[in-house]
């Protein structure tokens, strides 16, 4: 894998405004970023300079006022809204920054939600992959615990487990370590950069840990809406 | 279990109490729906076969005559030309009763007719007067175009069909006459003729209070001395196989027979219009019920819009799309329907049967029929037409906060500025 990599996602000079009349902002002031299947990357910075902003664009969850983007060589930035959930439900795993589960359903639930919507596996095989990740972010234990009935870090771990579900090309994850301590932070990660390295996938997560941000193949420290 | 059928219900489950509200109106509106429709068309129903039952589902009466005349345009053809319709005249009664019968027989839909020679009279008891009209029929035919045999409260319809001189009377006439069965009675034509003595064999009611204060039925040829009438007859009343086709049959007969006809729908108008009006009126009072339930089927699903934004963010970041989140807002709607429906059904059901064994007050009804219960007609149509019209209502209301859910913005969610 480590020969051949290929550029997972790219995004060239995007530009977003956030916002309505007095109050707009110019938060992504021309932000260009490659990500390559197999490397995982850390986007650093201090807080509001437009890291989560940049997150949802690369995640095709909002739309830039300018620039553009290419999930495995597709360009995404111009697509509709069928093409963009598509690719979402394919090709990228999500863990957003604050709410990260359906909470009245089990984290074995969630877990399948995305599988089942790609419905490219047999139920059975769907339940089988779902207890293999929750196990995997050690909750083998929890599988059936409501999202209600899940501490933060618990349902952080969840939502990192779910990301992986339909083995995306693409993790994009939102400070998936911010509520762990050491030890499941540690967890985590190593099963992110693991599955990089497994998969080739290529992992682009947010964090404020420097012990993290310096684990990771690639950091890209970002100021003010630009990477610096 | 399709995925987007498994999310909806646990939405739904989640928010217990706003969907035992949604699911209370849609019960109350597909139970009271069925409730109104079964009374009001029961009562209905029961006034057609009443007057089924009394006067026949037709009429034939007065000769047409034709005013303007059929036209011979040529001696080799025998194409005619005719304009009926208008200046139309008409020769009072039925001339040939017999022969009119007789033709009918070709109309399959018919399956009774009797001749009925009609005349007002004068009935005396030595208690007091009462004008009155005498109906004379030939009894073998007219049970075949009528349910009088089950009319008859008191005596008996085989005493009249054996006693010359004996009449049936109506209750509410013999009531004011003070009259039992083996009463006698004097019979004044009100043509000089001098009145003649008869004895009652039988009491009918048909609970239409006109019929019951005036109509005495004698034999048709006691009928035809008293009123000087040696031939002909008043009308030929007739039973038809199916009472809902007599308009059409009307028509038909019309042309061939060159007499009225008047199917009962036309006779009966004005109370079967009153029926209708009712029937409107309790339907709207009852769309009001569904109405209810299609706004708080509206507001439940509102309130879980508002509430899942987040879950539809996550839901839209895992490839689920906007079809998809319509659909399941959609689901919830159909899942309250569904068991409203059926709840509804049971509780519109089980009430109808309630209400059909309710007395009424007062003793019972009379008047344009007599009835002492609640008369009630259950039939599938009315649970049909009620789960349409809660289908319809509660998908519509569905349909603004499933699209509105629907059209959310994955990054508006998630920045929390989502409207
Ligand atoms: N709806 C909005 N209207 C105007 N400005 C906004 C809006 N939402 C976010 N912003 C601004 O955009 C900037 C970037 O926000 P973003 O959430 O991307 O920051 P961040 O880098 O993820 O911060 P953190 O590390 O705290 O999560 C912030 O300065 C914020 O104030
Ligand atoms: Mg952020």
């Amino acid at each position: 894998m480590a020969e051949n990599r290929t550029i997972a996602l790219r995004c060239t000079n995007l530009h977003r405004y956030l916002g309505e009349g007095e109050g707009r902002v110019h938060v992504l002031k021309g932000v260009s970023f490659e990500a390559r299947s197999g490397d995982v990357y850390a986007i650093v910075g201090p807080s509001g300079c437009g890291k989560s902003t940049l997150l949802y664009l690369l995640g095709l969850l909002d739309q830039p006022e300018e620039g553009e983007i290419s999930i495995n060589g597709q360009l995404m930035s111009n697509s509709d809204d069928a093409a963009r959930t598509a690719a979402r439900g394919e090709h990228i795993g999500f863990v957003f920054q604050f709410h990260f589960l359906m909470l009245e359903f089990s984290a074995l639930d969630n877990v399948m939600m995305p599988m089942r919507k790609l419905g490219k596996l047999t139920p059975d095989q769907m339940t089988d992959r779902a207890h293999q990740l929750l196990t995997s972010v050690g909750l083998g234990e929890k599988t059936h615990r409501l999202g209600t009935q899940l501490s933060g870090g618990e349902q952080q771990r969840v939502a990192v487990a779910r990301a992986l579900a339909n083995q995306p090309s693409i993790i994009l994850a939102d400070e998936p370590t911010g509520n762990l301590d050491v030890k499941n932070s540690s967890i985590v990660f190593d099963l992110l950069t693991r599955l990089a390295k497994e998969n080739g996938q290529a992992v682009i997560l947010v964090t404020h840990n420097p012990d993290i941000a310096g684990r990771c193949d690639f950091t890209r420290p970002m100021r003010d809406g630009l990477f610096v | 279990m399709s995925p987007n059928f498994r999310i909806a219900f646990r939405f739904l489950t989640a928010k217990k109490r706003a969907m035992t509200m949604s699911l209370a109106c849609t019960i109350i509106g597909v139970g009271l729906f069925i409730v109104t429709q079964a009374t009001t068309s029961g009562f209905e129903e029961f006034f057609i076969k009443t007057i089924l039952g009394t006067d026949g589902a037709m009429r034939i009466q007065d000769e047409i005559q034709d005013t303007i005349h059929a036209i011979k345009t040529s001696e080799t053809s025998d194409f005619t030309v005719s304009a009926r319709e208008e200046g139309r005249k008409y020769i009072e009664g039925v001339q040939e009763p017999t022969q009119i019968i007789e033709a009918l027989a070709n109309f399959a839909n018919v399956s009774g007719a009797s001749a009925v020679l009609r005349g007002n009279i004068q009935v005396r008891s030595s208690f007091k007067n009462e004008s009155a009209q005498i109906f004379g029929i030939e009894i073998d035919q007219h049970v075949k175009v009528s349910v009088l045999k089950s009319q008859v409260i008191e005596g008996s319809l085989d005493v009249f069909r054996d006693t010359p001189s004996g009449v049936l009377i109506g209750s509410v006439l013999a009531a004011r006459l003070h009259l039992q069965v083996d009463s006698s009675i004097l019979i004044d034509p009100l043509n000089q003729q001098p009145a003649r003595r008869y004895r009652i064999c039988g009491i009918y009611e048909t609970g239409v209070r006109d019929i019951d204060k005036s109509r005495v039925y004698v034999r048709l040829s006691e009928a035809r001395s008293l009123l000087k009438k040696p031939t002909g007859v008043t009308f030929i009343q007739l039973n038809l196989n199916d009472p809902y086709r007599a308009p059409q049959d009307a028509l038909h007969m019309e042309e061939v027979l060159r007499h009225s006809a008047e199917p009962w729908q036309e006779r009966e108008k004005s109370w079967l219009s009153a029926f209708s009006a009712l029937k409107i009126s309790s339907g709207i009072t009852v769309s009001v019920f569904t109405l209810i339930a299609g706004l708080a089927m509206f507001n439940t699903l509102a309130m879980i819009v508002l509430e899942k934004t987040k879950d539809i963010a996550i839901l839209r970041s895992m490839g689920y799309e906007r079809s998809d989140i319509t659909q399941i807002f959609l689901w919830q709607a159909v899942i309250v329907l569904a068991v409203g429906i059926v709840a509804g059904s049971l509780f519109g059901g089980g009430a109808t049967y309630a209400i059909s064994q309710m007395p009424l007050p007062r003793g019972g009804i009379t008047g344009i029929f007599a009835t002492k219960h609640f008369i009630v007609n259950l039939t599938p149509w009315h649970f049909v037409e009620a789960s349409l019209t809660a289908i319809v209502t509660v998908m519509v209301a569905s349909l603004i906060p499933a699209r509105r859910a629907a059209r959310l913005e994955p990054g508006d969610i998630v920045r929390g500025t989502a409207q």
